[in-house]
């Protein structure tokens, strides 16, 4: 007994000592109580000196919250609890985002810095003027692959990766929009089918596919292919650039037939308590010189004109992750399907992936 | 020789613990397990779930689960056992359970590189002339890292029954002319049965529901009744069809404590008797 | 007695082995100066002093702990008040159900936990934070210190309470002088799996955190798109080396402070 008191009263010192030292960090790292912006983003993915230096222009302290998927984010948001001023959703989550009302109006004469992005990627189908998102990176849906464990494939059309010489060696992103997109556009199809005949075609196609297929995974990807533990893999460029910046042998291709376009838009939840913070925070990350050090360590693709100029040479000419419009009009941005639909993609997918074993 | 008052007292915070975060929970998923897309009352997220996707998916959890429970316990019984036996065994146990405080998906990233086409194992077997095997995205390398996490579960409430276990039975049980067999199977193993027990059920029972590594580890070759709740959840957003699944996996868990419940039974009753 | 054979020494060594292993992967690369998990460029310490000058990972790592212990503690006390109420429980089918309840929540995956307790705050209005984090990892350890007491407490003789009793020990002294002494492994094996769940869990905390408040594994999870940076790796290497210096230095100041007899007890 006398044992377990001592743990018990050992416990309790080292906690009482814990949150003496977790309230001096909170002092020493800045004006705690002052006002707060709070910023809900995906993980690494913006550059944190940023945000000491909006906090020290701007006078708001800044609460940092992550999240790893678009629909987890949706929920928390559409629960409350937790008064985020910003979020970063892809282009489907806003459309969603919207039909839920789960968005605030941006109001445009608070954010100066809008005039930085280049109009290609503004009014946009899943928010016509802009009224709710301000897109913060974009990319497309393509092959990356490494050319020294092929026999010279390069990748211009889908169908390559069901060339019979690449068995085993394929790796796919587990998500259902784009597997199955990708079966849809190899078949010269939109990714945004809903017919259903289109729909089986593509499943069956797809299903041709299962002996190229080594597996089906999410972001370790990324690790995987660094490590040349497979020749192909089907992702997106923003994850393509992280692996050719850790391995120089990789190369990235976005298929002739057509692909996926996505972005990554800041957008103001209806839980936002602070909207002047909101509004002072995006207009700061638009600023060119922001957002070109925000592109350079988060490596994706920026959408600001003024910030690619900026920016090195040669990363902005690479056709690869900055492609020319031509190639861009062939790309197509999800459109929100409504949930039925996105039931039978994954309906469709799972039994592709119960056939893959 | 308990009185009601003092019963009811030291068990206020565990039935209010049941109330507020099991049999409400429970209540919810089941009421939105009655509910379509639309919002609409309806039975057929059950009938769904007797598709033959699901039944497919029910038994491969099962199998997997109970391969994983195999495992674990013929690792982890002469584990428990010779670590009973050490100098320092209380602190040996401790470094037992130490990598369990290490966070889940490093250390599964620290095990694609080890299982790794170019990873240290697959050096090793190079070395050995046996040439580079696929081993990542097998059932054999989803089995291992399953057994890894779920091992310590297994090993301390066997190492807390063997600990206990008074030398004297086995001298005894030696001095009567039992081979270590015997000694085993009709002595040690009876009486430690209650900790195994404890450990299967601490691993089978979560076992039915992995998600992450059946993705990481096992590039969903290995799909279970988990990762199809947990895409149900987040990315069909199919609140009711997800919570169908999960009554399913209830369901189960609690037929898996009535079978095994019920010997438990007859095994405190023996340990009564002695 | 009977010296450990060789056999077993192979055996357990073989088990470390490979429990450490992944442990050690992971730190060897903290020291990489190249950017990932693979190909080991040159020694450097850059990840350390990253992790050092990154006070807001730091203040999400003391959380983690605080959180992790305080609530293995919690869950711990109430498990164990509640598998004792288990055991004494005379009537088998409400016993029996009531384990059955107990083990719902190990068996539910963690987005279902993590979606219902969300439900469940904002509905009574828990403000979402360290509080509601705090509550959500003491109720899904519950269950596990359950199951992890229940064993000791069954193999309890309950000849050992009624003799206590029948010598006019009180209630409490039967308690504190017979159970708890009895069960205390179990009671250890429940808190440092109950340490575990908490500081491996994911989704629940994501759900049920808010306003700033973050742990380590939320933290981890969602680096996981752009990629886990090393000073992670950096990081957990800090915190296995300082766990198992407070570990092992524990335990032989307690083996020190004790007496031989005191540690004869285990028989």
């Amino acid at each position: 007994m006398k044992e377990i008191v001592r743990a018990v009263i050992a416990i309790i010192v080292v906690c009482i000592l814990l949150f003496v030292a977790n309230d001096f960090l909170n002092k020493s790292s800045g004006k705690a109580g002052s006002d707060t912006v709070t910023i809900f983003n995906w993980g690494e993915y913006i550059d944190p000196d940023l945000i000491a230096q909006f906090e020290k222009e701007s006078g708001y302290r800044v609460v940092y919250e992550t999240f790893d998927s678009n629909e987890a984010m949706m929920t928390k948001i559409e629960q409350g609890g937790t008064s985020y001023d910003i979020a970063v959703p892809s282009e489907y989550a806003i459309e969603k985002m919207k039909e839920n009302d789960l968005l605030l109006p941006i109001d445009h004469s608070k954010i100066p810095n809008f005039k930085n992005i280049d109009p290609y990627f503004l009014d946009l189908s899943f928010d016509p003027k802009n009224k709710y998102s301000i897109p913060y990176f974009w990319g497309t849906v393509g092959i990356v692959f490494n050319p020294s464990l092929l026999d010279g494939q390069t990748f211009e059309s889908w169908e390559t990766l069901w060339d019979p010489s690449l068995k085993g060696q394929v790796l796919l992103v587990d998500s259902a929009r784009e597997v199955i997109g990708m079966g849809l556009n190899s078949l010269g199809y939109s990714l945004n089918s809903t017919d259903e005949s289109e729909l089986q075609e593509a499943s069956a196609k797809l299903k041709m596919l299962t002996p190229n297929v080594k597996a089906i995974i999410g972001d370790e990807v990324t690790q995987l292919m660094i490590n040349e533990e497979a020749a192909v893999a089907l992702t997106w460029s923003g994850q393509a650039a992280d692996m050719m910046w850790e391995n120089e042998e990789l190369d990235y291709a976005v298929p002739e037939e057509g692909s996926n376009l996505w972005f990554d838009n800041m957008v103001i939840p209806k839980t936002a308590a602070n909207l002047e913070g909101a509004h002072a925070f995006i207009n700061f990350m638009l600023d060119a010189e922001v957002a070109a050090q925000n592109a350079d360590y988060v490596g994706y693709s920026t959408p600001n004109i003024a910030a690619t100029e900026l920016m090195d040479e040669e990363v902005t000419s690479d056709e690869r992750f900055y492609p020319s419009e031509e190639i861009r009009d062939n790309l197509e941005v999800y459109n929100n399907l409504g949930l039925k639909m996105l039931g039978k993609y994954n309906e469709l997918f799972l039994e592709f992936k119960m056939g893959t074993n | 020789m308990q009185t009601k008052n003092t019963k009811t007292l030291y068990l206020i915070p565990y039935f209010t613990w049941i109330v507020l975060f099991v049999i409400a929970p429970i209540g919810l998923i089941t009421y939105y397990s009655f509910f379509d897309l639309s919002g609409n009352f309806t039975f057929d997220n059950y009938r769904n779930f007797f598709s033959s996707v699901y039944l497919t998916l029910t038994l491969s959890s099962f199998w997997y689960a109970f391969l994983i429970t195999l495992f674990s316990l013929i690792i982890a019984y002469p584990t428990a056992y010779w670590l009973t036996k050490t100098k320092h065994k209380q602190l040996w146990l401790l470094l037992i359970i130490i990598p369990s405080w290490i966070n889940l998906l490093l250390k599964t990233y620290a095990f694609i590189g080890i299982f790794g086409l170019y990873g240290p194992i697959n050096a090793f077997l190079n070395v050995f002339g046996i040439g580079e095997q696929q081993i990542l995205f097998t059932d054999f390398s989803f089995i291992f890292v399953s057994v890894y996490i779920f091992i310590p579960f297994m090993i301390l409430p066997i190492f807390n029954a063997l600990d206990k276990l008074n030398p004297s039975l086995i001298d005894a049980s030696r001095d009567l002319g039992a081979s270590s067999w015997t000694t085993f199977s009709k002595v040690i193993f009876p009486l430690t049965v209650n900790g195994v027990k404890a450990g299967i059920q601490a691993v089978f029972i979560p076992s039915l529901s992995l998600f992450m590594i059946t993705r990481l580890i096992a590039g969903n070759k290995v799909i279970t009744l988990g990762t199809a709740i947990e895409q149900q959840f987040l990315v069909t957003q199919n609140w009711g069809m997800g919570s169908t699944i999960a009554v399913f996996l209830i369901i189960f868990m609690v037929i898996i404590m009535i079978i095994t419940g019920q010997r438990e039974k007859g095994a405190t009753s023996n340990g009564k008797n002695k | 007695m009977e010296k450990t054979s060789k056999l077993s020494k192979f055996y357990l060594a073989l088990v470390f082995i490979v429990l450490y292993t992944p442990i050690f992967y992971l730190i060897f690369y903290s020291f990489n100066s190249g950017g990932g998990m693979n190909n080991f460029e040159s020694f450097t310490w850059e990840h350390y002093r990253a992790v050092f000058s990154d006070t807001r990972l730091l203040m999400i790592l003391i959380n983690t702990v605080i959180v992790a212990l305080l609530s293995a503690l919690l869950s711990t006390i109430i498990g164990v008040f509640g598998s004792i109420g288990i055991v004494f429980m005379r009537n088998k089918s409400i016993r029996n159900s009531i384990l059955s309840l107990n083990n719902v929540l190990i068996v539910s995956p963690d987005v279902i936990i993590g979606a219902s307790f969300l439900i469940l705050f904002t509905m009574i209005g828990v403000k979402l934070g360290f509080a509601s984090v705090l509550i959500s990892h003491i109720a899904f350890s519950i269950p596990i210190v359950v199951l992890m007491v229940l064993p000791k407490l069954q193999e309890m003789n309950s000849s050992l309470i009624d003799a206590a009793a029948d010598l006019g020990a009180t209630r409490r002294d039967i308690l504190t002088r017979v159970i708890i002494p009895f069960i205390k492994p179990g009671i250890f094996a429940g808190f440092f799996m109950a340490l575990t769940y908490s500081l491996d869990d994911f989704a629940v905390t994501f759900f049920v955190t808010g306003n700033g408040f973050s742990t380590l594994s939320v933290e981890i999870y969602s680096m996981a798109r752009a990629g886990i940076t090393l000073t992670i790796n950096a990081l957990s290497g800090i915190i296995f080396i300082v766990t198992l210096i407070l570990v092992v230095g524990y335990y032989f100041i307690s083996q020190r402070g004790k007496n031989p007899v005191g540690m004869g007890v285990r028989k």
